[in-house]
């Protein structure tokens, strides 16, 4: 991003044209041109990721199953929504860059700050519910209902209550159901069994990566948005900062893609 | 192609290099400039990785382990010869040195698109770097250049998570000049220069480009992965939790295999300026050059699973990455077989540049043709992880883009410096590293093909001769990349005697001063006409003319 560190006559509108371009035009189709192309090399970043949770997925449809059904999808409707309505008025900071509204602009990046920040707030709730439950993956993580779960017994009591096998079915821990669908012909395959399980605990590793990933890009993208409020507000940008705050805008439209893609990957899908 | 002449100006014009501060040079955002601080970089790393390889063949020189001491010291050269050659040298070398310093000259402008970004690139090069510094100093590591799982991610005891942190930041300094550069194609172009009149150079860069910017975060996200795992245990390698250890090799040889294009189009790229130049003709098909290095550089993604042929990848999946790597050779004969037709009718001139050219055109031939035989998958399973291997790919690599980086630097040192070096130990040197090169690496062949397998330290005493004959070899080739070292340096103490174009070649750079002036051109740069007007008829009659002066 060129951002000439003087200010020429900032009232004027007109950006300041760096030595080594023609004009302004040109300046501008370049930068909006960089970005892109750094979009398109993120695309590729996250895109081996999800290669590979569809290959486990698709190996283990079972354990993503069970494991997916522990994500929240209001919470996850709720941050679409914010992250959504962010977008949004980061379409109009835009907006207001090109046309000349210095105030518009920084109540526009301020409101994209707020709601970047209630969706950052979000998360940082699920993940802590997710914690709690032993679901982050390493040695600290336990498949709920497994003899280790101390949250387990509720689970078992109602096994020993005798219920029909449907009822059971419908009650069955996360263990009981992996070890289900694990077994061959009335005999577990211990084999298969340990894989669902590594499955299962696949589908949380992807979770959090992914997510966190993404929750890193949120990180960048609203330092960059509080910085750009600042910069604005003391018309350090020359013009009304037009490129730079279009350039941002596509980074954040751009996260804002990548959660859209996130969503149904990691919560919806049944 | 056509500039506008140098405008004379009261004095001489202060070229790139006048100012010569420390601050001056690391706070330059000039590309010449950065190329430079590249060059000085790359090369460095090329001597460090360089002396590796000589201790290993040092080693090899008998059959018992007797040098290193232990198996373990020879895994860890192995791999850091691996890491810093291909991570510190062969990507960045000829785009980030040559590409920076010419692209933008080339195609008529006064600079890269984003010339922080660009400087900002070296930096995070350098920070990469640096902590491949610290693990050679800290005790390396022995996964080998792949850092395959599982055992870089379970057993490994060496410094695997900083390498792989050192690759990841390494791989965005090729990101940030990958998009700097295809920006500035984009972009910057000179009026006139249509994408037809971009000297083959460009194109090959441009296709370089794509690669550094589609290929290199599959490469991070691999790497991150691989720390993951080693921090957190959590199972994507791991076969007992459910992972799968071929995971990391697809994601791993996605990028690595185009990482392959990614070293050796920039060596296009040079030898496609070189042989027009010094053949004294138009290159033959220049369309279809041009659009060989994006069908390289499309194919180059395809083709990853030739890797995987012996690891448990399906038998239908390798029967169909065999197809599409044999696929690849097309365009890459496309590009020799103009080479070849540009030469004929030509009026050939043996100066250093071109002898690099030929050496280039000649090892790059046979590195294809025994790619093609790895890519049968009869062949694969006979020779994978043998000598053949290694002697393949450094007929790719070393045959191919070393011997076009140092073409390059010789083609252009006269542009960068404004000075000519030694020519005779220029030609010596050249045929030096050609006949080193082969001693080294052709035995090698042999040795693979007899069934020596790569990456041990000892081997059955009958493979004595051949493996004493590489390492004879590789004295020869490190003697051959000294002495250009040496003379290439000397010459800066002489005059700026070179002249703007010393080898009357036709391309934008050649009609400005050298060394260039800071913005590269004194007034608006118009182009008219197609690139590489040279005519061999007229080169023979100059030379006629100069015969007959020199006998009267």
């Amino acid at each position: 991003m060129h951002t000439p560190s003087t200010t020429t006559s900032p009232e004027s509108g007109r950006q300041l044209l760096l030595h080594h371009f023609d004009d302004l035009e040109q300046q501008h189709l370049s930068s909006n041109l960089g970005m892109w192309f750094f979009l398109v090399s993120e695309v590729m970043f996250f895109s081996g990721l999800i290669a590979a949770y569809t290959v486990y997925r698709a190996w283990s449809p079972e354990a993503f199953h069970l494991a997916s059904r522990h994500m929240d999808k209001w919470l996850g409707f709720f941050n679409t929504w914010v992250l959504l309505t962010s977008s949004l008025t980061m379409a109009l900071a835009v907006r207001c860059s090109q046309v000349g509204d210095r105030r518009g602009i920084v109540r526009n990046l301020f409101l994209t700050l707020v709601f970047g920040t209630a969706f950052l707030g979000v998360k940082a709730t699920e993940y802590r519910t997710e914690i709690n439950h032993n679901l982050f993956p390493g040695k600290h993580f336990i498949v709920p209902g497994s003899p280790e779960d101390p949250h387990a017994h509720a689970a078992e009591g109602s096994h020993e209550g005798g219920e029909g096998h449907e009822g059971a079915a419908a009650h069955a821990s996360d263990y009981e159901r992996l070890r289900e669908a694990s077994t061959v012909d009335g005999k577990l395959d211990e084999e298969k069994f340990s894989r669902n399980k590594g499955h299962f605990q696949l589908m949380f590793v992807l979770y959090f990566f992914m997510t966190g990933v993404h929750a890193f890009h949120m990180i960048a993208g609203l330092a960059l948005v509080a910085l750009f409020i600042v910069l604005t507000q003391i018309k350090w940008f020359s013009g009304y900062g037009q490129t730079q705050i279009e350039v941002l805008g596509l980074y954040w439209h751009f996260v804002d893609v990548v959660w859209v893609f996130l969503y149904p990957l990691l919560y919806l899908i049944e | 192609m056509s500039a506008s002449a140098p405008a004379r100006h009261d004095g001489p014009p202060a070229d790139y290099l006048s100012e010569s501060t420390v601050k001056s040079w690391l706070l330059t955002v000039d590309h010449k400039r950065i190329g430079i601080l590249y060059l000085i970089s790359v090369t460095t790393f090329f001597f460090v990785g360089g002396v590796i390889a000589g201790l290993m063949r040092l080693e090899l020189m008998t059959p018992r382990g007797d040098v290193l001491g232990s198996a373990d010291t020879y895994n860890r050269m192995f791999t850091m010869h691996g890491v810093i050659m291909i991570f510190f040298f062969l990507v960045p070398a000829i785009p980030a040195v040559l590409g920076n310093f010419l692209l933008p000259i080339m195609i008529g402008a006064r600079d890269l698109a984003f010339p922080k970004i660009n400087l900002m690139s070296w930096y995070v090069y350098m920070i990469g770097g640096l902590m491949g510094v610290y693990i050679l100093l800290h005790g390396g590591i022995d996964t080998g250049w792949t850092f395959y799982t599982p055992f870089s991610s379970m057993y490994s005891n060496t410094q695997v998570v900083t390498a792989a942190l050192a690759v990841f930041i390494t791989g965005f300094s090729s990101i940030l000049t990958g998009l700097n550069f295809v920006v500035t194609v984009h972009t910057m172009r000179a009026p006139g220069m249509t994408w037809f009149r971009m000297p083959l150079f460009v194109w090959s860069h441009y296709a370089t480009a794509l690669i550094m910017v589609l290929g290199t975060p599959v490469l991070a996200i691999s790497v991150v992965l691989v720390g993951l795992e080693r921090f957190f245990g959590v199972g994507v390698f791991d076969p007992k939790l459910g992972g799968d250890p071929i995971l990391f090799q697809h994601l791993f040889w996605f990028y690595s295999h185009p990482a392959v294009y990614i070293m050796v189009l920039p060596g296009f790229a040079v030898v496609s300026e070189i042989i027009p130049c010094f053949a004294r003709r138009p290159i033959f098909g220049y369309r279809f050059v041009a659009f060989a290095s994006v069908a390289i550089a499309i194919f180059g993604f395809l083709v990853w699973g030739h890797h995987m042929f012996v690891s448990g990848q399906s038998m239908y999946a390798g029967a169909v990455f065999s197809i599409l790597s044999f696929l690849v050779a097309i365009p890459s004969a496309i590009k020799v077989f103009n080479w070849t037709a540009t030469l004929y009718k030509g009026s050939i001139k043996f100066d250093t540049p071109m002898l690099y050219a030929l050496g280039f055109m000649g090892l790059f031939t046979i590195g294809g043709l025994t790619g093609l035989m790895l890519a049968s998958l009869a062949i694969d399973v006979h020779v994978h992880d043998t000598y053949f291997i290694v002697a393949h790919f450094h007929y790719i690599m070393v045959g191919g883009t070393v011997m076009a980086y140092l073409g390059g630097i010789h083609f252009w040192w006269p542009k960068m410096t404004g000075r000519m070096y030694s020519d005779l130990w220029g030609k010596l040197s050249a045929l030096l590293v050609f006949v080193g090169f082969n001693l080294t690496f052709f035995p090698q062949f042999l040795l693979g093909y007899l069934g020596m397998p790569r990456r041990y330290f000892e081997y059955r005493p009958e493979f004595q001769v051949l493996n004493v004959m590489s390492t004879a070899g590789a004295t020869v080739l490190a003697v051959g990349m000294v002495v250009p070292v040496i003379y290439l340096l000397l010459s800066l103490r002489g005059p700026k005697n070179a002249g703007p174009n010393p080898w009357n070649a036709t391309g934008l750079e050649w009609q400005i001063e050298s060394p260039p002036t800071t913005h590269n051109f004194h007034e608006p740069v118009l182009v008219t006409c197609e690139p590489y007007l040279y005519s061999p008829e007229e080169a023979e009659r100059e030379y006629a003319h100069a015969q007959h002066d020199h006998v009267a």
